[in-house]
């Protein structure tokens, strides 16, 4: 034999060795197979792509059903470098509307890593987006000779109208902070940015979809993972019905060109805003697609400020149409009844102190008091009210008691509307004359508040949801501007009814004062013969031109409309904003105006006032 | 004959066939495709044809008397050189790869079959009775036929299958070839490995030193000394002290470069190693000692090996070279080559955790993310789809049959089959070491299949009748000894 048997135990060396590699590789695959789920993930992210699935955003209508904003098919052109073989350049330049150079640009941009970070020759990249339909017709049907060219479609928002901008807001590309608050969305997204748009965001954004696709190694789709077993569809937004009429708003954006201002109406029943103007406002459509970003700077800078939607953001002293809520105060207080009569020549006069007056009859009882607008009769039941100390200890109380009225009647605070960014005005309680004016003050120190100057602001749709209350007497429904959210009950802040702390019969009182000054007073231009109008004038003092203000309602007894009208440095409550509100109720419940009516109306909207150029 | 056939090798390499078809299905199936495996048109029916006409061969291998093996080795082995001489201008360029003869709608790679002729060659010369592997002559002559087939493969540019011949060293190493020539030359193939591998990155981040020289320095003065403790006698060697003066002033000098004044102390290092050196020539004319100066010889071939590779690589290659030296050794980045290749195999073997995602449910390997995952890289789809667990027991089947071969190898009654049996041995071990090894990213990519379950007929009837032929041999082994 010719086995030599010194050299046999290496065959322990060499079977050692085959072990050693055997436990070396077992304990690698273990490290990779066990010890961590980087490689798993590693392997999805491969294989798996996982498609978006956009739904529609919902629609929006106003009350009457007129489709207000919807979405348009938008087409998204995209380029697959590696399949690109034999296209005519210049056909294709020809059928999209580019030139050579553009092409030419387009594509290095495509191809430049540095700027297309996840650029793959294998993959749809970007060539043009958003063409409307009409632009992409032309290369649709050319589409077959253009080979590594897709399309891509999508939906770009649009806006039927170039009204009610403030009301409907707009989109726009979520930023990184909306997508820190909310992991649904990714880069790219579309969120609502302003308005109804913003606030309904939830219902209006549906909910994606995704598809699970395998992507194998070079891009190429193999088809559904599972056969969509875990695929999601889509949830298409939900279509909203405003509470706007769309007439009424185009009317009230009508009137109010060249001026600034708001006018508000709100169905004093439901809540629901009838119109909300802004003025100056500006044409959502402008707020879409590419040119968004210019135009979104460019009304930013503009000093009139014509984003601010001033009907909820804009705070106002409320003039003489606050007198309405002091009336109902002072009545439910005790401090006056309808029969009480203050003296008035030409003011409310106390030692140094004078408030000023026009020229009527004194002393009157309350109603005459509304429909004239006497100043000197709420200063004293003011001076009255925070001076009773048999009724309230100290004035501190006086004024608490005040504002707890105030507050009870909607001001003080933002009343809670469906829309972005309201404001709540400025309702002084005893603290703040406290800190303001030291301990010792009295009612005469704040006495312009009893005529709605002073500190006190209110925003327009406050002063609009007064004369609302004061229709439905003693109660109101936050105002909201959606009337309708498909599939799902309104909010049950949208039906349920807000009590103030003053009872019917005071209401009664005031609504009584209304109708006087429309019959006989301050508001005798909105006087008609087909239904009882109830109305309160106010000139609002301010540093420049008084502001022209106006808050009413109709018809008296079965109210259907409640305005309010506010064009700064408009003058008279007479001069704007009685006809103003005039032709908005004539509007509402006519259904139409009447030719003298619409003659008046061109008229008012030829009208310009001068506001100089001011920061405001 | 059946009696005496090692049944136990014919289970594992069933189970191995059966295994490995599994894993051609899931590597070839295309998700939604209708799935009939057995279709020819597929790759999954068309190893099933392999692996029937390989059970055929067998049967036929079985049933030759393994003394036409004695009479004709050397005759199949010139005509398999001659046939591998002849490949290049036979063959059609396949990725660069001229080792491919169409035969009709086939085609074959010679160099598969070349595998065992060289073996059976090798076994029948050193099996002879003037065959003494200390004569360096016959040594020699024992190398040449297999490196000769080595050679004629390189020409064909397929680097990967003449590289599997080196295992023959394995053999070598157990018929009484000296050990430290198998250290010798692991030594420089780590030597190389490790320079290259680290020759970019620097010590501690100061510029001026190369991680590649540190480690390689250190290494080789590590081996010196090891050595000293193995082949000198122990009493009268002071080969702790080599250790640790060498190592002491090493760390002394590192830590003096990072925190004192930085400076190159590879420099130290070659200091150390020309002094061991010195001492140990010393040391061989003072006690007249062979053995010192053999040691003494391996240090000045370390160093000379370690910076003849540093200059071939950087100033004899060209650059294209040097790069896919570097991207086989993983000192370069290539995510779309190489590189890529194994990080894809990683990540397709790491998802499949504990027990896989399921037969035909891997999706990096039917997604294409995986390259050549039908053939070189097939043990992905095993880990993919088996898991851990299927990976554990394929490479325990592997591994008892080696060990098994080893068994029936030192059996065996004459030299030639034993040399025959590790032959085979070692070429399964050398193919199971290198593929799997390159998939989970630990050797370089070298592309050679894994037996019994890469795709193809010329590898699958190559490792067939390497196989079938030493079970015949060990199935008759005592056919003339009880005689």
């Amino acid at each position: 034999m010719a086995s030599n048997h010194i050299y046999e135990n290496r065959k322990y060396v060499l079977g050692g060795i085959a072990v050693c590699i055997v436990v070396v590789y077992l304990v690698r695959l273990f490290t990779l197979q066990l010890m961590s789920d980087d490689f798993k993930r590693n392997a999805d992210s491969n294989a798996f792509l996982k498609r978006i699935q956009f739904p529609a955003r919902g629609a929006m209508r106003d009350r009457t059903g007129k489709l207000l904003v919807y979405n348009q098919p938008a087409y998204d052109i995209m380029v697959v470098m590696s399949e690109m073989g034999g296209v005519d350049t210049l056909d294709l330049c020809q059928s999209l509307g580019i030139t050579r150079e553009t092409f030419d640009h387009r594509m290095e941009e495509i191809k430049d890593r540095n700027r297309n970070p996840g650029y793959s020759s294998y993959t749809q990249q970007l060539f043009m987006n958003q063409l409307s339909a009409e632009e992409f017709s032309t290369f649709q049907e050319k589409l077959f000779r253009f080979p590594g060219f897709y399309v891509q479609k999508r939906s770009i928002r649009q806006y039927a109208y170039p009204n009610a901008a403030h009301v409907l807001g707009d989109v726009g590309e979520v930023g990184p902070a909306d997508i820190e608050a909310d992991d649904y969305y990714q880069s790219g997204d579309y969120i609502g940015k302003l308005g109804v748009e913003r606030s309904y965001e939830r219902q209006l954004r549906g909910e994606k979809g995704v598809e699970i696709l395998l992507r194998d190694a070079r891009g190429r789709i193999k088809g559904n993972y599972q056969n969509g077993k875990f695929d999601r569809d889509p949830v298409p937004g939900k279509n909203l019905t405003l509470s706007i009429d769309l007439e009424l708003q185009q009317l009230g954006e009508r009137l109010m060109q060249g001026k600034l201002g708001s006018i508000v109406a709100i169905e004093p029943s439901t809540g629901e805003v009838l119109c909300m103007v802004s003025a100056p406002n500006y044409d959502p459509r402008i707020m879409v697609g590419r040119q968004r970003g210019r135009n979104n700077r460019m009304l930013t800078l503009d000093p009139l400020k014509p984003l601010l939607n001033r009907a909820i953001m804009g705070t106002y002293p409320p003039g003489s149409t606050f007198k309405t809520s002091q009336a109902l105060t002072f009545l439910e207080e005790g401090i006056i009844t309808p029969q009480t009569t203050y003296p008035c020549s030409g003011g409310f006069r106390f030692g140094h102190l004078k408030v000023g007056c026009h020229g009527h009859a004194s002393p009157i009882p309350l109603i005459p008091t509304i429909a004239t607008s006497c100043n000197g009769y709420f200063c004293w039941g003011l001076y009255y009210m925070l001076g009773n100390r048999k009724k309230y200890e100290t004035v501190q109380e006086a004024m608490t008691t005040w504002k707890d009225y105030m507050v009870s009647m909607g001001f003080g605070y933002p009343l809670g509307i469906d829309l972005p960014g309201e404001k709540r005005g400025l309702i002084p309680n005893a603290d703040y004359y406290d800190k303001h004016l030291g301990k010792s003050w009295n009612g005469l120190s704040v006495i312009s508040i009893a005529i709605g100057q002073g500190e006190v602001t209110l925003t327009p749709l406050q002063i609009a949801n007064l004369g609302a209350t004061i229709a439905n007497r003693g109660y109101y429904i936050t105002p909201h501007v959606v009337k309708e959210v498909q599939g799902e009950p309104l909010d049950t802040l949208y039906t349920k009814r807000h009590y103030t702390r003053v009872s019917r019969q005071n209401y009664e009182t005031v609504v009584a004062g209304m109708r006087q000054a429309v019959l006989g007073g301050t508001c005798r231009a909105a006087n008609n013969e087909w239904y009882e109008v109830c109305g309160k004038t106010g000139t609002a003092q301010n540093r420049g031109h008084d502001h022209s203000v106006f808050m009413g309602f109709a018809p008296k007894d079965d109210p259907k409309i409640a305005v309010a009208v506010y064009v700064e440095n408009g003058g008279w409550g007479a001069t704007y904003g009685v006809p103003f509100g005039a032709l908005i109720m004539e509007k509402y419940i006519n259904g139409k105006l009447t030719p003298e009516s619409e003659a008046k109306a061109e008229a008012f909207a030829n009208r310009k006032i001068n506001y100089g150029s001011s920061e405001r | 004959m059946l009696a005496s056939l090692d049944w136990v090798t014919i289970v594992i390499y069933i189970a191995l066939l059966g295994m490995g078809w599994m894993s051609v299905c899931g590597a070839t199936y295309d998700f939604g495709q209708a799935g009939d495996f057995f279709d020819l048109s597929t790759r999954s029916g068309m190893q099933i044809l392999w692996i029937v006409t390989s059970f055929a061969l067998a049967i036929a291998l079985l049933s030759i008397d393994e003394r036409f093996y004695d009479v004709f080795a050397y005759a199949i082995y010139v005509a398999f050189m001659l046939l591998l001489l002849a490949t290049p201008f036979l063959a059609h360029d396949i990725k660069g790869s001229m080792s491919w003869i169409k035969i009709g709608k086939f085609s074959i790679q010679p160099a598969e079959f070349a595998k065992f002729a060289t073996a059976l060659c090798v076994a029948k010369y050193m099996g002879s009775n003037d065959f003494n592997i200390s004569k360096w002559w016959n040594f020699l002559t024992a190398c040449f036929l297999f490196i000769l087939p080595m050679g004629l493969i390189i020409m064909q540019r397929e680097t990967g299958s003449a590289l599997v011949y080196t295992a023959f060293f394995l053999m070598l190493y157990r018929e009484g070839m000296p050990g430290s020539i198998l250290f010798a030359g692991v030594s420089a193939v780590i030597y190389f490995v490790v320079g290259v591998r680290f020759s970019e990155a620097s010590l501690w981040h100061i510029h001026a030193i190369s991680l590649g020289h540190f480690l390689v320095l250190l290494l080789i003065l590590l081996f010196t000394v090891g050595l000293m403790r193995v082949y000198t006698p122990k009493s009268r060697t002071p080969y702790l002290n080599v250790f640790f003066y060498g190592g002491g002033i090493t760390v002394a000098s590192l830590l003096f470069s990072k925190y004192v004044i930085p400076f190159d102390i590879t420099w130290v290092q070659l200091i150390i190693c020309v002094a061991v050196i010195g001492y140990l020539l010393y040391l061989a004319v003072k006690r007249n000692c062979g053995r010192y100066a053999f040691i003494a010889l391996f240090a000045i071939g370390s160093l000379a090996l370690h910076y003849s590779a540093d200059f071939a690589l950087n100033h004899v290659l060209q650059p294209h070279q040097q790069t896919r030296i570097r991207v086989l050794l993983g000192t370069e980045d290539d995510p779309r080559g190489v590189g890529y290749n194994v990080r894809q195999a990683k990540i397709a073997i790491g998802s499949g955790g504990l027990r896989g995602k399921g037969f035909l449910n891997g999706t990096q390997t039917k997604l294409k993310y995986v390259p050549e995952q039908e053939t070189d890289f097939i043990f992905c789809t095993v880990g993919e789809e088996e898991g851990f667990l299927g990976c554990a027991i394929v490479l325990l089947l592997f591994l008892a049959l080696i060990l098994r071969l080893i068994q029936l190898a030192e059996r065996q009654p004459y030299a030639s089959g034993r040399i025959y049996g590790y032959c085979v041995m070692s070429i399964f071990l050398f193919h199971l070491f290198i593929n799997v090894g390159m998939v989970l990213g630990l050797t370089p990519v070298i592309g050679i299949p894994l037996p019994f379950f890469s795709y193809g007929g010329s590898s699958l009837w190559g490792f067939t009748i390497l196989l079938f032929i030493f079970l015949r041999m060990d199935a008759t082994r005592n056919r003339f000894v009880h005689n």
